[in-house]
């Protein structure tokens, strides 16, 4: 190749990567704002809306330990574990969506829709109702356990066959074994009164009942995750190509869908743990993301980490608005919004692979 | 001397022919008098069980419209409506669901898969439970919520390639969408009333009463001998558009009444029972088994139906300590044979 060619070459792909840089950057730069945003818009509404100077009053003396004087800022106050809540929890939902996108090279593999919530119910029903579990502690590891495990039987079943794991198959594999496992839930539940009004709270997903304690044992293992994802991202672009391209740039395939498979289930199955099953974040956000910064994972993941916190967090507010004076779960809002996330998704042609 | 041997050879291939039909004919009529005979049994068995076991004497008194002590109430309001809205709920959603499976050829395409029944649902529990209105009130607008989610489905899906698979997809997508609102509605309600919730989450015969039998029953009586009369163009149409065409059925004429027939019956049941789960799904394929190809599933599948949810309901209430709802019990067992019906496709090569 002469230089000058190669020359030629580099303007030619100078102005498109530097188009993608710029993209990119105006990506984070929105998506940080957007965080800041819906910080705000959590902490200031609700059943009673309170004013900025209520909300700086609220955050620094909560940040100095103390109890504000007015009852606009204890309100802010009260608002804090459940935006926090809301943000981790849309980033790891988001980032386990992305990364079972990635693994299963379906574009419609959420949580949601592989029946992982409804795998972590049934697993948490069955605690509270045949082993008297009360402690969110408990919860947490049955409900991983539970998630792990429909995931992994849902998945199987949606890649029988030639062809592996279509979306739709996956979709049906996936309704089937949610249809059965709720069946379940609601056999094990209906005579047992008082686990009933354990689990109801818990039942439709959402952030209302945010306590530190529980994000605390949450934490590490989102952490561990959210590492792992970033650590894999490279390997799930090569992973992208195919398997045989992967293998060949040096890519041990098995290994990374196992770390990443085992990263992914563990991240939505803690958030599960907590708030409950929150739909379809993990589906709509990293499709949002690869449409804004294209198909590199490394980008994919992260963005789609504040974007998962940016939607979960907005949901919640809204759902506090819109079931004025009360308040509706942030998983009916997301699963309002998200289905016709889907329904483009389905409509799109190349509809078999990402 | 060609003829010498084709003659007799085409007459013994005719009179195979014809042995071969009247035979799968005889297995049709068999297959319906045994289901209609057991749908007789379940509904009795339905009116005459429970915490008090009437006999056939008392049960035929109450029907005269004599008063026998405890007998009136408990049959006469209580286990004859519950049996019969069980046993028409079964008939509409059976009807329809082997109508839509049969139309677009794919045992998975039925109205309660492909999110109808959804939709049906999440207007009948905000008419009833966040609005309050009547139940009349509530047929109507669940069967244009019906009529309208089965349009929207059908535009989403249209255009493109493969319909089949994209039009299930996007059922579930919508499907899932109007769960959440049933989810909403359930909240909004003043108390959270556990037997209300269920009904509307996965369908229940509890409360039944006389006065939504009459609704329903119309509807049945109407719509079921549309769909009858209608299963000849059906199965015309199974063969696809050119050759219904070619056998004379105005498909598009058709497929609009066959439509309109079938999401009627799915939301006027739905708006009665709740979304009865899987009965739609499965009766079609069961009947399917028993009678063999090349005649028309309806009455049979109407009648599996009917059979499916009083058997499904009899479980619910006698097989375990606590009654649980029909479609607890529809649900338990009709997801596995999703999931066998999924494996076998997809081992023969892809469903969509």
């Amino acid at each position: 190749m002469t230089s000058v060619q190669a020359k030629v070459d580099d303007r030619r792909r100078a102005p498109a990567s530097q188009v993608g840089a710029r993209r990119r950057a105006l990506t984070i730069a929105g998506l940080i704002l957007g965080v800041g945003i819906a910080i705000l818009l959590s902490l200031s509404f609700g059943s009673r809306t309170v004013s900025m100077a209520e909300i700086l009053e609220g955050l620094t003396s909560w940040a100095q330990g103390r109890t504000p004087a007015e009852i606009g800022a204890i309100a802010v106050q009260e608002r804090i574990p459940r935006t926090v809540l809301a943000i981790i929890a849309g980033a790891a939902l988001a980032v386990s969506g992305a990364l079972m996108q990635a693994i299963t090279r379906n574009p419609i593999a959420d949580p949601g829709i592989l029946g992982v919530n409804t795998g972590a119910a049934l697993a948490v029903v069955c605690g509270i109702a045949f082993f008297g579990i009360t402690s969110p502690y408990q919860y947490l590891w049955l409900a991983l356990g539970g998630a792990i495990l429909t995931a992994i039987f849902v998945y199987n079943v949606g890649s029988v066959g030639p062809g592996g794991s279509t979306p739709i198959k996956l979709a049906l594999a996936g309704a089937a074994t949610t249809a059965a496992l709720s069946s379940l839930v609601s056999a094990v539940l209906l005579p047992r009164t008082a686990a009933m009004d354990t689990f109801r709270f818990w039942q439709v997903g959402g952030v209302g009942g945010a306590d530190w304690g529980t994000m605390a044992v949450i934490a590490p293992l989102l952490v561990a995750g959210t590492l792992v994802a970033f650590i894999c991202a490279p390997a799930l672009n090569a992973l992208a190509l195919g398997d045989d391209v992967a293998v060949g740039l040096g890519v041990r395939i098995g290994r990374t869908r196992l770390l990443a498979a085992v990263a992914g289930v563990v991240l939505c199955a803690a958030v599960t743990a907590v708030a409950g099953p929150i739909a379809f974040v993990g589906l709509m956000v990293p499709h949002v993301m690869r449409m804004l910064v294209g198909p590199d994972q490394r980008w994919i993941l992260p963005l789609s980490a504040l974007g998962g916190a940016v939607l979960l967090t907005l949901a919640d507010t809204i759902g506090r608005l819109i079931g004025y004076p009360g308040e509706t779960e942030a998983g009916i809002v997301t699963a309002f919004v998200g289905a016709p996330v889907l329904i483009i998704i389905a409509r799109r042609s190349r509809i078999k692979g990402l | 001397m060609t003829t010498h041997t084709a003659m007799p050879d085409l007459a013994a291939r005719t009179t195979l022919v014809r042995a071969g039909r009247i035979r799968r004919s005889r297995r049709r009529v068999i297959v319906i008098v045994i289901l209609a005979v057991a749908v007789l049994a379940l509904i009795s068995a339905e009116i005459m069980l429970g915490k008090t076991i009437y006999p056939v004497s008392d049960v035929l008194a109450v029907m005269r419209g004599e008063s026998v002590p405890g007998a009136s109430f408990t049959v006469g309001t209580l286990r004859f409506p519950r049996a019969l809205i069980g046993a028409l709920a079964g008939l509409a959603f059976g009807a329809a669901g082997t109508t839509f499976q049969t139309m677009l050829r794919n045992p998975l395409a039925s109205p309660d898969v492909i999110g109808i029944s959804a939709g049906a649902s999440a207007a009948a529990v905000v008419c009833l439970v966040v609005l309050r209105w009547s139940g009349t009130a509530t047929m109507f607008v669940a069967l244009i919520a019906g009529v309208a989610t089965a349009a929207a489905i059908y535009l989403a899906a249209r255009g493109g390639e493969s319909t089949g698979g994209r039009l299930i997809l996007i059922g579930i997508g919508i499907g899932a969408m109007l769960d959440a609102v049933v989810s909403f509605a359930i909240q909004r309600a003043a108390q959270w009333d556990v037997a209300v919730a269920m009904r509307w989450l996965t369908g229940s015969l509890n409360g039944s009463r006389w006065e939504s039998v009459l609704p329903l029953g119309i509807a049945v009586a109407v719509l079921l001998p549309l769909l009858v009369l209608l299963s000849r163009e059906l199965r015309a149409l199974e063969l696809g558009d050119a050759a219904a065409t070619s056998l004379g059925v105005r498909v598009d004429h058709v497929r609009v009444l066959l439509i309109l027939a079938a999401v009627a019956l799915t939301c006027f049941a739905t708006a009665t029972t709740g979304p009865i789960a899987f009965v739609a799904f499965l009766a079609g394929p069961i009947v399917s088994r028993l009678v063999g190809h090349g005649s028309s599933l309806t009455i049979p599948a109407a009648l599996m139906g009917a059979c499916l949810v009083l058997t499904a309901d009899l479980i619910g209430q006698f097989a375990f300590d606590t009654r649980f709802p029909v479609g607890v019990i529809t649900g338990i067992l009709g997801a596995p044979y999703l999931l066998y019906l999924l494996i076998r496709t997809s081992r023969r090569g892809g469903s969509s």
